[in-house]
């Protein structure tokens, strides 16, 4: 029901936007000069109501012997303003950081050999920049949130319903429960890292996701957790988590406060703080997952060092080599974001996981369609102007 | 219930779909609306540092009466923690406060604040260890991945040494292409790869954003379901 509501209302502000905010209010001028055949000024659209489009149209190029200057003035102050000197090989300038109350007038002067202005101004007449309701250069993207958000609702359906979706083995989580074991038997705790970023990073979320299922079994196999955070909102959203999840295995008495804590804010001292539990707590298992940035190659290798098996997990691309190198698992990329439906099974969850999956491969089959016709096009030359729109309307869906 | 469960997802659900609109409008009352969030965060995430210093206070208090190993850099901490407070309450920031020149008259508004320079001083060289430390990690993270032991290692090994020749003037001296070499790795075979693991990533970042939106994940609110 949350889910339809959401499309609807996503849909109905699609399409009831106000239409007069998208389309430019412009003052054209027919040109006295002879060489210009018109000079018009129109609201850029899409923007916030600081900027305007001046464009002209040289009527003949080779009539240009002089400089053409373009100004502009504002209502309230009649000092004219110099913008810039136009070329032949220009025909448009944007006007940007302007103020939306007020009108603004633009004027093509001619300037003699000696710099003295010629007869035969061209100016416009006074515009306000106006601020639009709908970037309409996003609407493509808005359609493809909107068709995600479809495929994700009717695949939740379609589990709902009882349907049974593979998911494909992924080796660091399925090593998890191991790792967690493992602890248990040699007595020594788990070391679970949420990553170097704030919660306003889906990484730390996707990380904390991951802490629940893991709080929860650790509290099952009655093994000491330890959560250092960089932030205090993740520290407290962590706490919360491994709270829950201790209550939930039915050993509440287990959960120790002072074991989810906040270490410092600062990059390096969380990473030489995280290397020092790893020395003198010797866990058992290092859980680095989440956000990380150049301290990760310093917390695996100081995990690698005291002989701790290690699963990371991270999205950040220029750091998954080194988690690769140093850890004995690494959940890549969208893995981590997979991680959450991986562990809990949980029916509503596998069919966003399912989502994902079908969009990647729709993405896959339009990069692969786009580098199929543009070989053709390329073997004939690109005059085949068939194959060169589906290539322009590719390029533009994901241009945009 | 409705306050631990439903009015977080209720929140959450708004401000999630608020977000997304906001994205899409660019009129100035947009904006307006984006900024104030953003103080929001602000002012919520000032107020969570005074429970980071209560979680930091009293671990090691807890650790100082309990003796446990190492008490004594527990104690550190907490002094450390305390003559940076004062300093920077009666010190001020980022010039020295106007009590602390009455106080010592050697101190001029121009002059750095003892709690710079304490992060100047004290703060950025431990800093710039623990980062100096990256080389020797590298180091040791390399020579353990670069043994030929697969056909992929091998791969790995002699990319690594093309990209690792070629990246220094010697690369050049021994075959002038070689730095071209290594731009095409990097631009070509490279960006490939990465950008394969980034389109994934980013329908991994919008699906979880969808999840929470629609309130079909809750696992950040604590518990499982």
């Amino acid at each position: 029901m949350k889910i339809t509501f959401f499309l609807i209302f996503m849909s109905v502000f699609l399409f009831a936007q106000d239409n007069q905010g998208s389309v430019p209010t412009d003052s054209t001028v027919i040109s006295e000069l002879s060489f210009i055949e018109s000079f018009i000024v129109s609201d850029m659209g899409s923007d916030d109501g600081t900027a305007l489009r001046v464009k002209w149209i040289f009527a003949d190029h080779t009539k240009i012997k002089n400089h053409i200057r373009l100004y502009r003035e504002i209502e309230s102050d009649t000092a004219r303003e110099l913008l810039c000197d136009i070329t032949t090989s220009t025909n448009e300038y944007i006007d940007k950081n302007l103020c939306r109350e007020e009108s603004y007038r633009y004027s093509l002067v001619t300037l003699d050999s000696v710099g003295a202005e010629m007869p035969g101004i061209i100016s416009t007449d006074y515009i306000k920049p106006k601020a639009n309701y709908f970037k309409t250069n996003k609407i493509i993207l808005l359609l493809m949130i909107l068709i995600y958000t479809s495929v994700i609702v009717i695949l939740v359906e379609t589990v709902k319903k009882g349907k049974v979706l593979f998911v494909r083995k992924i080796s660091g989580l399925d090593t998890l429960d191991e790792a967690v074991g493992r602890a248990t038997e040699m007595g020594r705790p788990v070391l679970y890292v949420p990553g170097s970023s704030t919660m306003s990073d889906i990484a730390t979320i996707a990380s904390l996701n991951i802490l629940g299922p893991v709080a929860k079994k650790i509290a099952e196999y009655d093994t000491r957790l330890i959560v250092p955070n960089r932030d205090p909102i993740v520290m407290t959203v962590a706490k919360e988590v491994v709270k829950e999840s201790y209550s939930e295995a039915g050993r509440p008495d287990a959960y120790t406060d002072n074991d989810v804590f906040f270490l410092t804010d600062s990059q390096f001292g969380y990473a030489a703080a995280i290397s020092g539990i790893m020395t003198r707590e010797k866990p058992a298992t290092n859980l680095l997952l989440g956000m990380f940035w150049a301290e990760s190659l310093i917390i695996a290798e100081a995990g690698n060092t005291t002989g701790a098996i290690q699963i990371a997990g991270t999205d950040a691309v220029t750091q998954l080599p080194f988690f690769i190198t140093s850890c004995d698992y690494t959940i890549i990329g969208e893995e981590l974001y997979a991680a959450s439906a991986y562990l809990s099974r949980e029916p509503l969850l596998m069919g966003t996981l399912k989502a994902q999956d079908y969009f990647k491969g729709m993405i896959i089959f339009f990069i692969c369609i786009y580098l199929i016709f543009l070989i053709i096009s390329t073997i004939f030359g690109g005059d085949v102007s068939f194959l060169n729109k589906i290539l322009e309307i590719i390029k533009f869906i994901f241009k945009s | 219930m409705f306050i631990r469960r439903t009015l977080p997802l209720l929140i959450a659900g708004f401000f999630g779909i608020a977000m997304i609109i906001q994205f899409f409008i660019p009129h100035p009352a947009s904006r307006t609306f984006y900024n104030m969030v953003l103080d929001w965060i602000i002012i919520v995430s000032a107020f969570t540092y005074l429970m980071a210093v209560q979680s930091t206070v009293e671990l090691h208090t807890t650790k100082i009466k309990r003796r446990v190993d190492g008490w004594q850099y527990s104690l550190i901490v907490l002094i450390s923690l305390g003559i940076t407070a004062f300093i920077g309450i009666l010190g001020g920031a980022f010039t020295p406060s106007t009590f602390l020149m009455k106080l010592i008259p050697a101190f001029k508004p121009s002059s750095t604040s003892p709690l710079m320079y304490t992060y100047l001083y004290m703060q950025v060289p431990m800093q710039s260890t623990i980062f100096s430390l990256l080389a020797f990690y590298m180091a040791s993270a390399a020579f353990r991945s670069f043994k030929a032991r697969s056909f992929d290692a091998t791969m790995l090994l002699l990319t690594a040494a093309i990209v690792t020749i070629g990246r220094v003037p010697l690369g050049e001296f021994i075959y002038k292409d070689f730095p071209e070499i290594v731009e095409w790795i990097l631009k070509y075979p490279n960006m490939a790869a990465q950008r394969g693991i980034l389109i994934g990533v980013e329908l991994g970042i919008i699906a979880t954003s969808l999840k929470i939106i629609l309130g079909i994940e809750r696992k950040y609110l604590g518990g499982g379901k």
